[in-house]
């Protein structure tokens, strides 16, 4: 049965799909203007001609960005910390998420509430860098990688989905097979962990890719510096630094102090595409990690 | 059919599942009371091998910081250590306490949180209400796709984006307001700090947050709201009537949950937008400590600890108090 929509209804849907067009737009437009404006010419940002496409369409800021040392260094660093940290925080995670799991793990609640402690006492910033001071971790790459390496709230996310998705009927006719704990982990319970490996990977490697605080906090040392921080910088300065963009005689520098604008937003534009292309192919796994964590 | 509905019906069915295994009577319990400790123990060892690198890494870099909060008692020494320093009682709480910068900095906390919390979290469920009733399924795809996508950029660039297009000199969004007033407005100032602030989050998490929302109306009944409209209910009695109330349980946890967070969020950024023109209104709790610790002359790594903890302490009390709250109104607890 087809019911007709009344006059109200229609003006409903029509002033709703208006709405939702505004918010969209404003959403949307600050994610191109930064594109474009990384595409124009100098003159035309700080003349303030560029609205939304290109104008005066070049890719000169890319070929600078390309052309210096500290933002290639950036950009490697933060892949490697973004595979190195998804990797350590996957594996962290899916043990502890497994072994917490298991109803018959002696102290189970103790050992949930272990990992749980930590998020409502949180030992705040000065104490934590006290503790990778005294560790000998400053100033090193593990300093980045380590002290946020797993979330409890993915472990948490972990726990739920084991107990969801291998139920001890599975685990009492391995046993039956004479299955050890190893065994039924590693060829059973793993291989059914796909996605949320795949849930933990993203979460992880997105905090890495998106992360410049550690950075910013442990390391003094440029080679160490991930993309994030190296926009951050390049944000803070309000002049340009020619060191930071390959020196050069003073014509140069000048023509490149007009180039500075251009190149935050090219900077911007390189800090913010790795994740927004990786997004439309993997944003189904992070509804799956929002809707897993909301059931508890 | 969106991916969230997809994976609800998923999630659900998993609860069902989860559920029935619980009512149904198990031999388990029975078979385990009757084995000693000690046996169990020695049965799971190897559970507790895996559980080594994790409980591991929570000593060394959760629990031993959580050990270091005692240096607010201490007079911190670098080459003693955190046990090795001598006691200083209550000497740099009572500091703070009675700093002339305590009811700023306290004030400026709740202010921003409060606000940030009060603006954003009815935004997302009117979201989702209005994404609900949109009947192509093309448009609601689009809409979802593009307003999650600022959730994954970095609070770096987030920052700098603001600080782009909207700076005083060369921000576009500056020029219709110099066009219309004929001066422009510092979005980083004192006056505007705040809104620039909650509002930048907004773009940024609405579409997220709208998802849990979509999800549980994804759960509602297509007859009830047939049997509405044959009643001649328009769109949004329907909508007050019908969704609402059956996004209220799941809307009610999330708030306590969030007032329970309420000092605990966005640390990074208020850093990150923080000028020396807007500390007046942008210097909260953990800015105060990080800048007292790092920012100093010389660093005061006690009195930044003291001023860490009295944050701590108040998070763990409205912690708990939500969740004592959750656990009495919604049924739902975090623990």
């Amino acid at each position: 049965m087809k019911i007709r929509d009344t006059a109200g209804d229609r003006t409903f849907h029509v002033v709703n799909v208006a709405i939702l067009s505004v918010f969209t737009i404003l959403v949307l437009y600050p994610l191109i203007f930064v594109v474009s404006a990384s595409f124009s010419s100098a003159e035309a940002i700080a003349n303030q001609e560029v609205y939304l496409w290109p104008v005066g369409f070049n890719a000169e800021a890319y070929s600078t960005v390309l052309a210096s040392p500290n933002l290639i260094t950036g950009f490697v660093n933060s892949v490697f910390y973004t595979v190195v940290g998804a990797i350590i925080g996957t594996v962290l995670t899916v043990l502890a998420g497994y072994a917490i799991s298991r109803d018959d793990l002696p102290f189970r609640k103790s050992l949930t509430f272990f990992f749980l402690i930590p998020t409502l006492v949180s030992a705040g910033i000065v104490p934590t860098y006290i503790v990778v001071r005294q560790m000998g971790l400053l100033d090193t790459r593990w300093a980045i990688l380590l002290p946020g390496a797993m979330s409890v709230f993915n472990v948490i996310i972990t726990r739920t989905f084991y107990k969801m998705n291998v139920p001890n009927e599975m685990l009492e006719a391995a046993r039956v097979d004479g299955a050890s704990d190893f065994n039924f982990f590693f060829r059973v319970a793993l291989p059914l962990s796909k996605p949320i490996i795949a849930v933990n990977l993203l979460f992880y490697g997105l905090a890495q890719w998106n992360g410049w605080f550690s950075a910013f906090l442990y390391t003094n040392s440029p080679d160490l510096a991930p993309i994030q921080l190296v926009l951050r910088e390049l944000l803070a300065q309000s002049q340009v630094n020619p060191a930071m963009i390959g020196g050069g005689d003073v014509s140069e520098i000048i023509k490149r102090r007009e180039l500075f604008d251009k190149l935050k937003y090219a900077m911007i534009v390189i800090a913010m595409i790795p994740p927004l292309i990786a997004y439309p192919f993997v944003q189904k796994h992070f509804v799956k990690g929002a809707l897993i964590g909301s059931l508890k | 059919m969106s991916a969230p509905q997809q994976v609800t019906r998923r999630v659900l069915t998993g609860v069902e599942r989860t559920t029935a295994e619980a009512l149904e009577p198990s031999g388990a319990p029975e078979r385990r009371r009757s084995t000693s400790l000690g046996t169990r123990l020695r049965r799971s060892w190897q559970l507790y091998v895996l559980l080594i690198p994790p409980v591991v890494y929570c000593v060394l870099f959760l629990y031993w910081p959580m050990y270091g909060l005692q240096l607010a008692f201490k007079d911190f020494n670098l080459t003693k250590g955190i046990t090795g320093s001598p006691w200083a009682g209550f000497k740099y709480v009572e500091q703070f306490v009675s700093s002339y910068l305590f009811w700023p900095v306290l004030w400026n906390t709740i202010v921003l949180n409060l606000y940030a919390l009060v603006a954003l979290f009815p935004l997302p469920i009117i979201l989702a209400l209005l994404l609900n009733q949109v009947r192509s399924s093309k448009f609601r795809k689009t809409v979802q796709m593009i307003t999650y996508a600022p959730y994954f950029i970095s609070v770096v660039v987030l920052v700098g984006i603001v600080l782009m297009l909207f700076s005083p000199n060369t921000g576009i969004v500056n020029v219709p307001i110099r066009e219309l007033t004929g001066q422009p407005i510092d979005f980083l100032g004192p006056d505007m700090f705040r809104h620039t602030y909650v509002w930048s989050g907004a773009w940024q998490t609405l579409g997220y947050s709208a998802i849990i929302y979509l999800a549980a109306l994804a759960g509602v009944d297509p007859e009830l709201h047939e049997a509405a409209r044959v009643d001649g209910a328009g769109v949004l009695r329907r909508m007050w009537h019908i969704d609402l109330p059956s996004i209220l349980p799941v809307t009610i946890t999330l708030l306590i949950l969030n007032m329970g967070q309420i000092l605990t969020t966005g640390f990074e950024k208020v850093l990150l937008m923080q000028t020396p023109l807007n500390t007046s209104v942008s210097q909260v709790i953990d800015t105060y400590s990080f800048q007292v610790a790092f920012n100093s002359q010389i660093p005061q790594y006690s009195y930044a600890t003291a001023i860490g903890l009295f944050k701590s302490v108040i998070s763990l009390v409205l912690i708990l108090l939500a969740n004592w709250l959750a656990r009495r109104v919604a049924k739902q607890s975090l623990f």
